[in-house]
């Protein structure tokens, strides 16, 4: 592989990418309306909910839309995530994935551009959120802005991987309802997206050590964490491990002559 | 070597210098002073106190601290430098709120339990009259110009208007249920009283010792029994004021020309009392239930942090 050739490659990823979000206009707003209706409508409900504590990297108190804020735009990037994978699981259907993986490029280099072009959407549709968030007075330091920027292409592409680990797993598009109901709903509501983890705590020490171990609340934990221009280190290694592990087994399962490909009769041959 | 002076001297002049300030908060609950850092809002150090101390002034010189402990029925006098106590003034029984003359020479306090206003000559530390005035009085204002003293009496919810020449009341004005404190514009002509129970903020023209108009507060989401409105703090430039709205864990920021709140900050829990660094870039607020201070950065009306200080902080003076 000569640089040329992965940087063509890698272009053409992205903008097919790119290509099929702007022209599913629907997509883009229904990954803003949900986040948006989650605080405009759940929040509003939930005003005092966070009691007196100050956690960091909060140094005040804060209204429950700004604690959920960053669990929102983990939700987007998880969501995306997942869409990615849906789309992926409709890629090998139609065909296309075999023209992809049957090019010279390294599978890992193909697989990192899908995950690549995926977590750049999902970073535009987090800024959009946040644009949005700004004018319900929701307003982080203009350096966290900054900041957020490497803690969502990490926990973006942490999260891109789980979602193309689980397409490789997947058999037929009518599978995915499932990976709705045992992935991303457990995983946003077991993690510190909706709650901190002192709350949960309060309620449930299982939940709490289910909240405390899901990469998902890490994540949220390290974006939290870069709004307001502060590192969390645990947040970031954690994140960090959980994309590596998540990307081996993805690159692994979709090997055609050892991963699922082959259980599934679906790689390229 | 010129350039780098210059570049160097126009990052000084740019960047924003703020000037260091103290301040001095009373503890209802510890009986002690905390000191702390106003800028950074760490806490330096604390001095014990008498029992229940509440209210708190600078004398005029700074060198001292003035500290109502209420269940010791007298004003505590405090080195600043030491911290130690080195005087007391006869305050009456019970003193909570008061108020030093402009003039520096006479401090007006109100005796809720004996429903009078003490008048203290600092120089002597003896009592100088006792002036008559509703049931419980509480807050207790001084104009710029010291021309007018201001008291208000909690049950009878009046605003009592003292002579500070005579040292008597001249007028009354009936306000909103438990008018709880009072503060007047810098320019003198008006004076806002809050009052706790109505959960209003009434604006009385001081020409005519009548009320002009009042507002209420609501906040999405909080209770209205929740919002009763205590200290009340105006901002030099006579442009804006705040009011701390005690359980409602809130401080309202009123535009004083359209009379209107224009933001709600959230704060601790119980904010009680409000102060300006000198400087006017911070506002604090003492927060009686969560045991913390409030900075809230005036420019851009946001609460920058929280700071434990000690339990029930109450009163705030602050030093340059």
């Amino acid at each position: 592989m000569t640089l040329t050739h992965g940087v063509i490659a890698l272009k053409g990823i992205i903008k097919r990418e790119l290509w099929r979000f702007l022209r599913q206009r629907e997509r883009f707003i229904a990954a803003l309306v949900r986040p948006l209706v989650w605080l405009f409508v759940f929040a509003a409900g939930f005003r005092s909910t966070l009691g007196i504590a100050i956690i960091p990297p909060y140094e005040t108190y804060i209204l429950y839309e700004v604690y959920i804020a960053a669990g929102l735009i983990g939700m987007i990037q998880l969501f995306n995530g997942m869409q990615s994978s849906l789309s992926m699981v409709y890629d090998r259907e139609m065909g296309s994935m075999k023209t992809l993986l049957v090019s010279p490029l390294p599978r890992w280099f193909l697989l990192t551009g899908k995950l690549l072009a995926g977590t750049f959407v999902s970073i535009l549709q987090a800024y959009v959120f946040l644009l949005i968030a700004w004018f319900y007075d929701i307003q982080a330091p203009w350096l966290g802005y900054v900041t957020l920027f490497p803690a969502l292409v990490l926990a973006g592409l942490m999260l891109g991987a789980l979602g193309m680990l689980l397409s490789s797993f997947i058999k037929q598009l009518e599978n995915f309802a499932g990976v709705m109901n045992f992935v991303i709903f457990p995983m946003f509501f077991m993690s510190t997206a909706l709650y901190p983890l002192w709350k949960i705590k309060e309620s449930s020490e299982l939940l709490f050590t289910l909240a405390s171990y899901n990469p998902f609340s890490q994540a949220i934990e390290l974006i939290r964490f870069a709004l307001y221009g502060q590192f969390n280190l645990y947040a970031f290694v954690y994140t960090l491990v959980a994309f590596v592990v998540f990307m081996m087994i993805a690159v692994w399962g979709y090997n055609p002559s050892k991963g699922m490909m082959v259980k599934k009769g679906g790689g390229p041959r | 070597m010129i350039k780098i002076t210059l570049i160097t001297l126009a990052l000084l002049i740019s960047s924003p210098m703020s000037l260091a300030d103290t301040l001095y908060i009373t503890l209802e609950k510890d009986n002690a002073l905390a000191v702390v850092d106003g800028e950074t809002g760490k806490l330096l150090k604390t001095a014990p106190l008498g029992q229940r101390p509440r209210g708190i002034a600078l004398s005029e010189d700074e060198t001292q601290l003035y500290v109502a402990a209420s269940d010791d029925d007298t004003i505590q006098i405090i080195d600043i430098k030491t911290l130690k106590v080195v005087g007391n003034l006869p305050a009456g029984e019970d003193p909570e709120t008061f108020r030093l003359h402009p003039a520096g020479q006479f401090i007006y306090v109100s005796n809720e339990d004996d429903n009078i206003v003490t008048v203290i000559d600092v120089d002597k530390k003896e009592a100088v009259t006792e002036i008559a005035v509703g049931v419980e009085p509480e807050g207790i204002a001084v104009s710029d110009d010291g021309q007018w003293v201001v008291n208000t009496s909690e049950t009878t919810n009046m605003v009592h208007w003292i002579d500070p020449v005579s040292n008597t009341i001249k007028d009354n004005t009936l306000v909103d249920p438990r008018p709880r404190a009072a503060a007047f514009s810098t320019n003198g002509s008006a004076l806002y009283v809050t009052s706790e129970i109505a959960g209003t903020l009434s604006k009385l023209n001081v020409d005519t010792k009548q009320v002009e108009t009042k507002i209420g507060f609501k906040i999405p989401g909080v209770d209205k029994e929740l919002i009763q409105p205590v200290g009340v703090l105006v901002h030099p430039n006579d442009k804006l004021l705040f009011v701390a709205l005690g359980p409602a864990n809130r401080v309202a920021v009123v535009n004083m020309q359209t009379f209107k709140v224009e933001k709600y900050l959230l704060v601790g829990q119980r904010v009680w009392n409000l102060a300006f660094s000198p400087d006017l870039k911070r506002l604090y607020t003492t927060n009686g239930v969560s045991n913390d201070i409030s900075i809230v950065d005036v420019a851009s009306l946001k609460v920058t942090k929280s700071v434990r200080v000690g339990h029930y902080p109450w009163g705030i003076a602050v030093k340059k």
